[in-house]
């Protein structure tokens, strides 16, 4: 493993490193619930579990702003290097990912009490057929790298940025098809519009979790693969 | 008369081989513990010192092995590594302190700038002017700050009357940031002074007979935050005009102040590298478990 994992002679240092990754994965789990919650609230018609949704995304920040502070105590006191300075800083950069991925849950409940809370009669299937496969592109992509994440796999995480692509591809198709309802019934264009803030934040998701994924690769190699081609993403990756 | 013996077998008379051991720089990391040989750039674009293939014996104890390395002119390069690997004895190589010890045995290779500084035609006095060296626990002479500064100029017949090695002395402790604090003491013992501006007293001595090579041997380690903040601002400074290597136990100082670490490990060379990579990217194994506190 290129990761060292043999202990630290100051133990302490062990449990708060251990303690702040398991802070974060379990913001990584409360985040995963609030997609498929928000998803599951559109799909279901259910108000009450939009709400909820809502209501819980200051759990989540409120996680953030205690892993912020663990951060600091860390750096402050135990002035990392090498590996751990690696894993501190993506742990931090993906907690970032993290909130915003729980804002963009929110944004999708916020859609749903929108879209069924009105007295207009509801949208109609056709306009909401691209939600389903996009949001279990996104799920799968946040699940991949919190996988990634937990077992620190750079082969996992590589997986996660190449279906970025995919996803983004979904969007434009659906945004195409939304485009062309609209044309043929401004009526639709109330619901098209809240449609179109979903797969927006569903997009958005993929980012994210593609930006995590990037972090882990940092984490392991030491290579900054941000802004880079996917081939490029790649062949750092993966080199041996 | 001491009885060290000193060999140079390899390229006794002849220039440096330049392209000894240029270890690749690859991207994953070197996971195994008895992979020994050095990883990273050994080499300096501009160097002022080269070593090749450097031992040093202590009678039957083979304290360094072959350890190449350049010293790049007006770098701070920084020896790290735990007790006993060999970093301070490396760096009594770079000015022969290790002449003064009656079992010490030196083979290889070390060049200052053309002069192979072991060579028989070698003055070690001149050498050790051109080297100089600043040692853990501040050694002021038993003399006033003045004489401190301007004996070594005095006795290596650097300087015509009064008035030039006045300019001189006061020069050095503007160098070392310390004119401030003594000009108006002058007189008064070198011991007189705070641990922190008897070193930066012990500095400007060094400069004093304007070496192009200094040599710290953890020149911090005996000193408080503030003092230790205040020597380290001066390497900085010193970088323009000199070429610096410093021993040091904090590796957080030497993530402050270097250019270049290079890590050492029972007796050998194990990593070279710059010193950002060096602390937030070692190709090594046994760097990593130093630099992050995991050595056993």
């Amino acid at each position: 493993m290129p990761i060292s994992h043999d202990a630290h002679t100051v133990k302490q240092f062990d449990a708060q490193l251990a303690n702040l990754r398991n802070l974060v994965l379990e913001m990584g789990g409360l985040v995963e619930d609030q997609i498929k919650n928000a998803v599951k609230s559109l799909d279901d018609e259910d108000l009450t579990l939009a709400r909820e949704v809502i209501a819980r995304d200051q759990i989540i920040n409120g996680l953030q702003v205690k892993i912020d502070e663990d951060t600091i105590t860390l750096i402050a006191t135990r002035q990392p290097v090498g590996s751990d300075l690696r894993l501190i800083m993506s742990l931090s950069k993906a907690v970032t990912d993290l909130e915003r991925i729980g804002d963009e849950a929110e944004k999708i409940a916020r859609m749903t009490i929108k879209t069924y809370d009105v007295v207009s009669s509801p949208p109609s299937a056709k306009l909401l057929r691209d939600v389903t496969p996009m949001a279990k592109l996104a799920t799968d992509m946040l699940h991949g790298c919190l996988d990634a994440l937990a077992r620190v796999d750079v082969e996992m995480a590589v997986n996660v940025a190449r279906g970025d692509d995919n996803l983004d591809q979904e969007f434009q198709s659906a945004l195409r098809r939304l485009i062309t309802y609209m044309m043929e019934d401004p009526r639709t264009i109330g619901h098209a519009i809240n449609v179109l803030f979903i797969i927006k934040a569903l997009e958005r998701i993929g980012d994210h979790a593609k930006n995590i994924a990037e972090y882990i690769i940092y984490l392991v190699k030491g290579k900054d693969v941000r802004h880079v081609s996917m081939d490029t993403l790649e062949k750092d990756a993966l080199a041996e | 008369m001491s009885t060290t013996m000193i060999e140079t077998k390899t390229a006794l008379d002849g220039a440096v081989n330049p392209d000894v051991r240029e270890a690749p720089l690859s991207s994953a990391q070197i996971t195994d513990y008895d992979h020994r040989q050095t990883v990273g750039r050994i080499t300096a674009d501009n160097p002022k010192m080269a070593c090749r293939e450097v031992n040093v014996y202590y009678s039957e104890k083979h304290a360094l092995r072959q350890v190449s390395l350049d010293i790049g002119a007006n770098e701070v390069i920084a020896f790290i590594g735990p007790s006993g690997c060999g970093k301070s004895t490396f760096l009594r190589c770079l000015n022969r302190m290790n002449d003064t010890i009656v079992s010490c045995r030196i083979t290889g290779h070390i060049q200052l700038d053309q002069d192979n500084i072991y060579d028989k035609s070698i003055d070690v006095v001149q050498l050790r002017a051109r080297v100089g060296m600043v040692f853990q626990k501040p050694n002021p002479f038993p003399k006033s700050i003045y004489e401190n500064v301007a004996y070594g100029p005095r006795i290596h017949g650097m300087i015509n009357g009064k008035a030039e090695l006045d300019e001189l002395v006061y020069a050095s402790l503007e160098r070392a940031g310390l004119t401030k604090e003594v000009e108006k003491r002058m007189d008064e013992p070198g011991t007189s002074l705070s641990g922190g501006q008897q070193q930066r007293l012990c500095i400007a001595r060094a400069i004093a007979v304007n070496p192009e090579v200094i040599l710290m041997d953890e020149p911090c380690s005996a000193l408080d935050p503030i003092a230790t903040a205040k020597i380290e601002e001066l390497i900085d400074e010193l970088r323009e005009n000199y070429t610096i290597v410093i021993v040091t136990h904090s590796m957080q100082q030497a993530a402050r102040v270097s250019q270049r670490t290079a890590y050492f490990h029972l007796g050998d060379l194990i990593e070279v590298g710059e010193t950002d990579q060096i602390f937030t990217n070692p190709r090594h194994k046994l760097t990593e478990d130093y630099i992050t506190g995991r050595f056993g």
